[in-house]
């Protein structure tokens, strides 16, 4: 048991929490489907039917928490639903729902967070949690808002049937393709593993300034991995992809994808080395290698922690951190990424948000709270895990775009170093700005050129330190569709990243002396 | 709900579930309240209450296994939850390792009482809730001047849980815990900001320290951070303190774990009865200790608990096999998962063990990394102090240490004398000779 939860990671991988659950299940109105929502007044119609509330239940539940004298209130209402589909010994034979409903309501006082939840949707109840969140404040009485007008958001992850209403059987063929796959791809494989997920969730938020926003939020992974053994010796290793997408997202490419880089990764494990132990120059491939800036610079850049003056870059606003090659936005817009959100759980509009423009910090990462205290408008990252718990300023996704140089001139320039492809978590200490991250799979570098695979090492620097030693941005940007779980003070959220092939002049890796 | 109505609706799912077409069914239903209160900048910052409950229902038919999890405990919308369950399993290909658990190895549960349940539970108010949370911050500024940031916290938590099985077992199961926390940021001469924290708690509210010692302690931990620097790399002894000390264990209990075993993604398939590692290591799971946080009479298939040897000087005895994975590796289960870790303590304090020293880093904390669990290969981020001589010389950071489990537990020196007892795994501070450590 850890009491203390104010560790931030990212990591990837099953071990993220699986919003799961029962197919073609809808609570409130069983048969009527939800499968299409429209847009306009009559989504929020929708909505609403499908909590089982309407505008005057929102509006009294609102004014019952501001009755103690809260400035600010607001209700967040979630159903998720979700499956979690495992196949094993070449079978099929295990599978996972869960269903979740509930109301979080939250009321502020200033910049002191009252909080409850429930997981009956009834007056009774609702009326009791926001009793319980009005007490964060102890004199005065509120009013609700006169009305709320709906906002409509943007969709940056339509999908063509919604997860709950496809059946298991229409996922156990993606799961067997890939399980052939990789089985056809060699014969040193002992053990596979596929397991599929899809999560949907429904969420509704009103504010007491007046503002009502909802949103279908889908989320989907496919992971494999594998045990090889040779000569006696064992590897495993795996792969995975994620994103807001539907069934349509598991194309043939795909499948085959995962398939070969589970196997490869696996299999080239049995020649790895490891490398020596010190400071050295290290190349970051292109995608999954953004793990650098969400550890880095990411979660330094989160206001709740400049708010408080923890943080590093708590007083580096519109100071140069990097050199003029780098910039690194957060951005909740991309389409059907995993961290792309519609709108943030506080009804704020969702934006790309420059973070580091040429080298220059720009700007914190807000939620409302944070975004009051320093006087600025939200930037879209107030996210939560679910109906359970307050939203944070939390990243979306997070990436470097382009620099001027090319991936084989990066590589070139490095006499004897290493270079990062994969990776599977990270972690980060806000104060001090020391990170880390963990390469699963990579090579050495010497004399300009890849050599020898390398596996299992873990890199450890500092971030404002490291921002300056980002010498070479290549013009190869991609962005990672890895499965990856961000965690922050108990919560966790998908997120993604991405950036360029990029040299780090000098960072310490954790080898063997 | 009380648990004895909660056992009534369990066996409800579970007749519900056999008549809907199920084989077997497994049903727990969990009940939880939590009050947790963040004192900053002398007022309440964050106050935060819930009831919780949550019922999961697991299906066996046919060889098909699947699991459903609801916080919807009305049997009117039950039915319908049962029956999808039901109907989705069907979809599955059969394994016919997947039964529920045989009766026999949930039988013969101990009868004691494992005095999991506080009764003072009921008469803590809010009040008193909030002054401590209050408490832990004041102590945090009394004992520093210059606090950049700093947090109280109080957190409580009461808990039921029922578990029925058609093969005919039946559990049930009550707890409390508490805890609290200071957490604090400084500077140092250089403006470079660090932070730790000190935390408290146990089942029992009696066993949270005072805020005054939390307070202390977190600015002790704070303060004795300030100047840290990166060393050289190089091979040093490793004294683990005993707060950070579970991933070193975690390496072990990680490659006991019956599904690696099954899935030949351990380190140590059939190593059982060989010597591994250094004969001062002996590993206990014992879900029997009272008031542990890992204490339980049953475990999530409905298997009676047992104390058992997991490492016996050296030597592993046995894996952390559930039921399913018991049938698929033709082995007797033993149970899915550790209880109560608990250890051979030797006789030397952490300060004794720092005076063994002659050139080692004590590490306080790790950041990041990982391990490989099918190799044992391990790499993770550490901060300390750099000790020579038998006396701590300066803090480190962002320093890594690597190496392999096998190896690096066959050099353990000594077992401290220190149990953390804030968690279920009551590990020691524990000396390690020749690590590798990566930093300039």
């Amino acid at each position: 048991m850890g009491l203390m939860t104010r560790r931030k990671f990212v990591t990837l991988g099953a071990q993220g929490i699986v919003l799961a659950t029962i197919p073609g299940f809808l609570r409130f109105n069983p048969t009527a489907a939800f499968a299409r929502p429209s847009e306009g007044p009559d989504k929020l119609a929708e909505y609403y039917a499908h909590f089982g509330v309407d505008e005057a239940m929102i509006n009294e539940l609102i004014a019952t928490g501001l009755s103690h004298g809260g400035d600010y209130c607001d209700v967040y209402f979630q159903h998720s639903i979700g499956t979690n589909t495992v196949l094993e010994d070449d079978k099929v034979s295990r599978a996972f729902t869960s269903v979740d409903l509930g109301v979080g309501i939250r009321v502020l006082k200033g910049d002191q967070t009252g909080y409850s939840f429930t997981e009956e949707i009834t007056p009774v109840s609702m009326k009791l949690a926001a009793q319980t969140a009005a007490n964060i404040a102890t004199s005065g009485s509120g009013t609700a808002p006169a009305g709320f007008k709906y906002r409509p958001t943007p969709d940056y992850y339509s999908i063509q049937v919604p997860w709950e209403d496809l059946t298991v059987d229409k996922k156990i063929p993606v799961l067997q393709k890939l399980n052939e796959k990789m089985a056809a791809l060699d014969t040193r494989l002992v053990r596979r593993r596929v397991t599929f997920s899809d999560s949907t969730s429904y969420v509704l938020v009103a504010t007491s300034d007046g503002r009502v926003v909802c949103d279908y939020q889908p989320l989907t992974s496919l992971g494999a991995s594998c045990t090889a053994e040779q000569n006696g010796r064992r590897e495993s290793c795996g792969s995975a992809a994620s994103g807001r997408r539907g069934l349509e997202y598991y194309t043939e490419e795909l499948i085959d994808r995962l398939a070969r880089d589970a196997v490869a990764d696996t299999i080239r494990m049995f020649d790895a080395v490891k490398p020596e132990a010190g400071e050295m120059p290290v190349v970051l491939g292109a995608g999954h290698s953004g793990i650098l800036l969400h550890e880095a610079i990411g979660h330094g850049m989160e206001a709740d922690c400049n708010r408080r003056n923890e943080s590093i870059f708590a007083d580096k606003i519109g100071k140069p951190v990097a050199r003029d090659i780098v910039t690194i936005v957060d951005d909740g817009t991309n389409p059907n990424l995993r961290g792309s959100i519609n709108v943030d759980d506080e009804a704020n509009e969702s934006q790309r948000t420059v973070l580091v423009e040429n080298g220059i910090l720009k700007t914190y990462m807000h939620d409302l709270i944070s975004s009051k205290h320093y006087g600025l408008a939200p930037t879209g990252n107030g996210r939560r895990q679910s109906f359970r718990f307050n939203p944070l300023p939390r990243m979306r996704n997070t990436y470097m775009l382009n620099g001027p140089h090319t991936r084989e001139e990066v590589i070139a320039s490095v006499k004897k170093g290493l270079y990062c492809k994969s990776f599977t978590n990270g972690q980060v200490l806000i104060g001090p700005g020391d990170f880390t991250f963990y390469v699963q799979s990579g090579s050495l570098i010497e004399d300009g050129k890849l050599t020898a695979p390398v596996k299992d090492v873990n890199i450890i620097g500092n971030g404002p330190q490291v921002l300056e030693k980002i010498t070479m941005v290549a013009n190869d940007f991609a962005m990672s569709d890895g499965t990856w779980m961000c965690g922050k003070g108990g919560q966790s959220a998908p997120v993604t990243l991405g950036q360029p092939t990029v040299l780090v002049s000098s960072i310490t890796v954790g080898g063997v002396s | 709900m009380n648990n004895k109505e909660r056992l009534e609706l369990a066996h409800w799912v579970a007749s519900q579930s056999k008549k809907a077409g199920a084989d077997d069914a497994s049903v727990t239903i969990t009940f939880s309240r939590d009050v947790n209160v963040d004192h900053r900048d002398r007022k309440v910052d964050q106050l935060t209450e819930s009831t919780q409950n949550s019922l999961s229902l697991s299906i066996y038919l046919g060889g098909r296994f699947s699991n459903h999890t609801t916080c919807d405990l009305r049997r009117d919308t039950l039915v319908g939850f049962i029956d999808q369950a039901v109907a989705m399993t069907r979809y599955l290909t059969p394994d016919p390792d997947r039964v529920i658990t045989d009766i026999k190895y949930c039988q013969g549960i101990e009868q004691r009482d494992l005095k999991m349940l506080d009764p003072a539970y009921g008469s803590v108010t809010a009040e008193q809730r909030v002054r401590f949370a209050r408490e832990c911050e004041e102590a945090v500024r009394a004992a520093a001047s210059d606090v950049v940031s700093c947090t109280g916290n109080y957190s409580d938590s009461y808990n039921e849980s029922v578990k029925v099985l058609t093969n005919g077992f039946e559990g049930e199961k009550s707890s409390t815990s508490f805890s609290a926390y200071a957490e604090v940021t400084l500077q140092d001469g250089n403006g470079v900001r660090v932070d730790d924290y000190e935390e408290g708690g146990g089942l029992f509210l009696r066993e949270i320290p005072l805020p005054e010692f939390l307070g202390r302690r977190a600015v002790e931990r704070t303060q004795s951070k300030f100047g840290q620097i990166k060393i050289a790399s190089g091979t040093y002894d490793m004294i683990v303190a005993n707060r950070s000390g579970s991933r070193m264990i975690g390496g072990i209990t990680g490659a006991l774990s019956g599904q690696a075993v099954y899935r030949k993604s351990s380190f140590l398939i059939d190593k059982l009865e060989q010597k591994m590692f250094s004969e001062k290591l002996t590993i206990i799971d014992d879900p029997f200790v009272e008031s542990g946080f890992g204490s339980s009479l049953y475990d999530g298939d409905g298997m009676s608990a047992h104390r058992r040897v997991m490492v016996e000087k050296g030597v592993p005895k046995a894996y952390y096999i559930d039921w399913f994975h018991s049938c698929k590796l033709k082995m007797e289960p033993t149970t899915g998962g550790n209880s109560n870790l608990i250890y051979e303590y030797g006789t030397m304090s952490l300060d004794d063990l720092i005076k063994q020293a002659k050139k080692a880093i004590l590490v306080t904390g790790f950041v990041g990394g990982n391990s490989n669990g099918t190799t044992g290969d391990f790499s993770y981020g550490v901060f300390g102090y750099y000790v020579e001589d038998g006396k701590i010389v300066h803090p480190v950071n962002e320093m890594n240490v690597s190496g392999n489990f096998i190896t690096l537990w066959s050099n353990l020196v000594e077992m401290g004398n220190d149990p953390y007892l804030v968690s279920a795994n009551r590990r020691p501070s524990i000396y390690f000779k020749d690590v590798s450590f990566a930093g300039l």
